[in-house]
């Protein structure tokens, strides 16, 4: 039976990850997710559910057992902050490029630096364009609340899996450390070697039995038309998570005559803009990207046709609202606005800066509608 | 006592001409030949086969395994 | 007696390993990696754990030991190996695993993965062949450069003033109580190859104790590297290496020799 629990953000995650059968997980300090190591060691995983839990010497080696792990076909996971992501980028690129199935998660902080704990999204570019070397992409899951905090662990394993692919969970440290109200999933059996043998003994390392060729986990092809033939591989994958595996919301956008478009914690703190919007009866929508990648890009393009202009709110100086544009190729107006620095903007000053920037400005251009480029 | 009569088998095209199994050889049974293989490396051969005792120093030296090695016993 | 009457299948005391594979090795003609691979696999073969034997290869010339290798094999990067080997271990206790590194890898780059894997005590082996120089990106200054020996990024000998002195990291692992037997060997020449051998099957057969780590080094030559014939490195590495990095066990049993 599902138990309902009130839970700081990392925390859920946590308690989430035993729940779903995890198999280990190799972290390291860093503030505003370390809840989520401290919660794994203090439930004693390995009792638990033989799950193994360890800390590492920095966040290059645990991304590193990560990769081990994972080339192994068990469910691996770690988390950081920004500058600990930025540590593990060639671990994601190795991840990405050998084919792993693997799942991270950002509780970002300010930066860029050492930059500060208070919460940001000023990760975005280095989640959704790639942090790391190649031609690569991440499955990014922006969870806005403790309880997709919770429930994105199980699907984040899921999308990686099946598409053996590292996947992103791109939280922040609001999300991280506020406290909600979360239903967890009961306790699912962890597999046994032998059911993970079953399940991935065609690709993973576990050993080379008789009845097989020795399996090799690697991401180097010393050859061009290989290695081309590799990055291929890695674009279809994307095209197909582009086809089967977006997850956007929308919020009163049926009549909306202007979009504010913004995932994780500024989406919470815009649907309060909204609201506040629309007492004044402004009507305004809010397109909630649920995956950063894949991005929303035809539910926008096809917005532009009925919004007169569009916000992206992010906790960051400017870094969706490029995407928003492309996505929308320009048809209307799209303005960025958000605080930095760990500042939290509010909802007042969502909806000011939608009045001065889209509403008032008076330079709403005008586009044909036409069919777009990059559908 | 039973004297000991060896041999080796080199892959011609596997050896690379190193060397390394010359100095181990304590009946100076190898040399590199005259002829290059596929890839331009001279090879190891026996020289003096009547001097192999199949003692296999040769063989665990080799780097690449280029050699396999033979012994029989001959009663005298 | 004819030669054809000796060579026959029930003479033979003596072939390659079925465990290595028929891909020609890429290492340059005389080089010890090729040596380290087949006495590794031969141990493997010996004990017959192919079947849970998990290798991590690193990054530089033997970063292609898979495709040699017949067992499965994960490629780390650069440095990485004893993290990925801690995972792999931690995750499937019951199989053997090992990495296989070289100076660059083990002892530049990845000093803090070597050093905290071996302070954690991981139930791995680790094979680390020290042949002072980084082979595969064309023979630049490795940790272990001896002083005053010429590399193409120390051209004019390495110089312990600006470039610090050749790292000793089998004695520094051995310091720590994680580690449970720690040598260092050579493969030059046969008596070298049947000791070193013997130290990697008691690093294997360690494994099943579950007591720390097994670090076996072996000190091995480098000809393109160093620009010198096999032999004559072989000779070179015995004259300039060995008194820096002197042979022979240093921790047996978890006990410093």
């Amino acid at each position: 039976m599902s138990e309902l629990k009130l839970m700081k953000g990392n925390e859920a995650l946590a308690e989430a990850a035993i729940r779903a059968g995890v198999d280990a997980y190799f972290g390291y300090p860093i503030t505003p997710q370390t809840e989520l190591i401290e919660y794994l060691m203090n439930e004693q995983t390995e009792k638990r559910t033989g799950m193994v839990c360890l800390q590492a010497e920095s966040e290059i080696a645990a991304i590193n057992m990560v990769y081990g792990a994972a080339s192994t076909g068990k469910k691996v996971f770690t988390s950081s902050s920004s500058p600990g992501i930025s540590l593990k980028q060639e671990g994601i690129s190795y991840l990405a490029g050998a084919e792993l199935p693997a799942v991270i998660v950002n509780v970002v902080r300010g930066g860029p630096g050492l930059g500060t704990i208070q919460p940001s999204q000023a990760d975005y570019f280095q989640s959704v364009k790639g942090g790391g070397h190649g031609d690569y992409k991440l499955y990014v899951l922006a969870p806005s609340s403790v309880q997709e905090m919770s429930d994105f662990v199980e699907d984040a394993f899921d999308i990686a899996f099946k598409y053996r692919a590292p996947v992103l969970i791109l939280s922040d440290g609001l999300i991280g450390q506020m406290m909600e109200k979360v239903k967890l999933k009961p306790q699912k059996k962890r597999r046994t070697d032998e059911e993970v043998i079953k399940e991935c003994g065609s690709w993973a390392t576990t050993g080379k039995t008789k009845n097989r060729e020795r399996n090799i986990i690697t991401s180097l092809d010393l050859q061009s038309e290989k290695m081309e033939a590799r990055v291929h591989r890695l674009m279809k994958k994307y095209e197909q998570m582009e086809k089967e595996d977006l997850r956007f919301e929308k919020i009163q956008c049926d009549d909306a005559e202007y979009l504010i478009v913004a995932y994780g914690s500024s989406a919470r703190i815009s649907q309060k803009a909204v609201e506040m919007a629309r007492a004044k009866g402004i009507k305004v929508g809010l397109l909630r990207p649920i995956t950063l990648f894949p991005f929303p890009k035809k539910q926008l393009f096809k917005l532009a046709d009925q919004v007169k202009g569009m916000l992206s709110v992010e906790l960051n100086a400017g870094q969706m609202v490029e995407d928003v544009r492309l996505s929308v190729e320009f048809k209307v107006p799209v303005e960025h606005f958000g605080r930095t620095g760990g500042i939290i903007h509010t909802p007042e000053e969502i909806l000011e800066a939608l009045e001065q920037k889209i509403i008032n400005n008076g330079t709403i251009r005008h586009h044909k509608t036409r069919e777009s480029s990059i559908l | 006592m039973a004297k000991v009569k060896g041999a080796i088998v080199v892959d011609t095209e596997v050896c690379k001409g190193c060397e390394v199994c010359i100095p181990v050889c304590n009946d100076n049974v190898i040399l590199m030949s005259k002829e290059v293989n596929r890839k331009g490396y001279h090879y190891a051969y026996m020289e003096n086969p009547e001097a192999c005792t199949g003692c296999t120093n040769c063989a665990i030296v080799c780097p690449d395994r280029a050699i396999s090695v033979y012994r029989v016993k001959v009663s005298t | 007696m004819e030669l054809l009457d000796i060579i026959k299948p029930e003479n033979q005391v003596f072939c390659k390993t079925k465990l290595m594979t028929d891909t020609p090795l890429s290492y340059c003609p005389g080089c010890g990696h090729g040596t380290a691979h087949n006495i590794t696999m031969e141990v493997i073969d010996e004990m017959g754990i192919q079947e849970d034997t998990i290798g991590v290869a690193p990054v530089g010339c033997s970063v292609l030991a898979y495709d040699f290798m017949n067992i499965d094999m994960t490629q780390a990067a650069h440095g990485r190996a004893p993290a990925v080997a801690t995972a792999i271990a931690r995750t499937w206790p019951k199989k053997y695993v090992f990495t296989y590194q070289g100076d660059g890898d083990l002892a530049a780059i990845g000093t803090a993965e070597t050093i905290h894997a071996c302070n954690r005590g991981e139930n791995i082996v680790i094979i680390f062949i020290n042949n002072g120089i980084y082979g595969m990106t064309g023979g630049q200054m490795a940790p272990t450069t001896l002083e005053g020996m010429k590399s193409s990024t120390s051209p004019f000998g390495r110089d312990i003033k600006t470039m610090g002195s050749p790292l000793k990291m089998t004695e520094l692992v051995a310091q720590l109580p994680g580690t449970y037997f720690v040598t260092r060997q050579a493969v030059h020449t046969h008596k070298h190859v049947r000791k070193a051998k013997k130290a990697i099957r008691q690093a294997f057969e360690n494994l099943k104790l579950n007591k720390g780590i097994s670090f076996v080094e072996i000190v091995s030559n480098c000809n393109s590297g160093w620009k010198m014939t096999p032999n004559d490195a072989n000779e070179w590495m015995v004259d300039n290496m060995f008194p820096y990095y002197p042979l022979g066990d240093i921790k047996v049993n978890g006990k410093l020799k």
